[in-house]
């Protein structure tokens, strides 16, 4: 009986982080069109803030989880600092890209996910098309740059 | 008892909110060896969801050792529907006042909400909008292998160049949008 649940617990950790993630991107109106907007044209802080701290918080943190380097996490799985791949074009132009779409919708992945919790069907429709978005890029991945 | 509901319930500071958020790279490491990012799922949800018969090689992989990120995802809306409808905040959002004489000029009406009407509805000048972003973000972020959280957070905090050119594309991209079609968009409405 209690192995059954035993995937239950393993993913319990996953699910509230990411309840605690979309609770905060409501909360800090990082999921707010305005917000972006107002960051994009230099009028608050607010976003900068956000973005300043959440670095912040994770670079010093992971000076302390960079001690435990090489040592199992709670799943078992060896802790690894993760490493991007390589490439030159795909970062800076992708960005761009993406960076189109967020200057214009004022959202951008997380707080999609968040919106639509709150029941926002425009959020729905912007999950629909990203998802078309990414089914474009692997159609014509090896045609752009690297 | 009181004064929780009302931390609930209130917007909270970036200086609360972004700590929140940076927390999430240290703590999925610990929990599985996971990186944190929000938009590696668009790329599961097409592996889920592509039809046999059609072959898109990029789409055709396991992704069941990735369940962990989209049980992440799947809490992502489960906040929101704790902090925007549970705990919703009472009182209008506040901008800056420099930004609310811009949404004004532009002839937004509504700015105590979240997202504008005028762009966030079901209707003809607003669905075409949402369908073109939506594409943008699907097809930037998968080429960028990332967003804001997966380069702009936990690229920097581990010091990868790769995420420094992608978060100064984002916000060149940003800003493209933000100063030009935005403004334009607006004044066709």
């Amino acid at each position: 009986m209690a192995e059954k649940f035993l995937p239950l617990i393993r993913f319990a950790p996953y699910l509230l982080l990411g309840i605690l993630f979309g609770f905060a991107l409501i909360k800090s109106e990082a999921a707010s069109w305005y917000r972006i907007q107002e960051m994009f044209h230099f009028q608050s802080f607010h976003m900068y803030g956000i973005i300043i701290s959440a670095i912040t918080t994770a670079t010093l943190s992971l000076f302390v989880v960079r001690r435990l380097v090489g040592r199992p996490s709670l799943e078992g799985e060896v802790i690894n600092i993760p490493v991007k791949k390589p490439g030159r074009v795909n970062y800076p132009l992708g960005g761009f890209i993406f960076g189109l779409g967020w200057g214009t919708i004022g959202l951008c992945p997380g707080p999609i996910f968040a919106l639509i919790g709150t029941g926002s069907i425009p959020a729905l429709i912007l999950l629909v098309s990203a998802l078309h978005g990414t089914w474009l890029f692997g159609v014509f991945r090896h045609r752009l740059p690297q | 008892m009181e004064t929780l509901l009302e931390l609930l319930r209130s917007p909270w500071p970036w200086y609360v909110s972004g700590p929140i958020i940076g927390f999430m790279v240290p703590l999925l490491l610990l929990v599985g060896n996971r990186s944190f990012g929000i938009s590696q799922n668009l790329e599961h949800l097409c592996a889920i969801s592509q039809p046999r018969i059609i072959h898109i090689r990029f789409f055709k992989y396991d992704w069941r050792p990735s369940l962990w990120s989209l049980i992440f995802a799947a809490g992502v809306p489960i906040g929101g529907l704790l902090a925007g409808i549970v705990f919703a905040n009472p009182q209008p959002i506040e901008l800056s006042s420099a930004a609310i004489q811009q949404f004004s000029v532009w002839g937004l009406k509504d700015m105590t909400i979240l997202n504008p009407p005028e762009l966030f509805s079901f209707s003809w000048s607003s669905i075409p909008l949402l369908v073109i972003s939506g594409i943008l973000i699907g097809f930037g972020t998968r080429y960028a292998s990332g967003c804001t959280s997966g380069h702009a957070i936990t690229g920097i905090s581990t010091f990868q160049i790769q995420s420094v050119y992608a978060v100064i594309g984002i916000f060149a991209g940003g800003m493209l949008a933000s100063h030009w079609i935005v403004p334009l968009w607006l004044s066709w409405q």
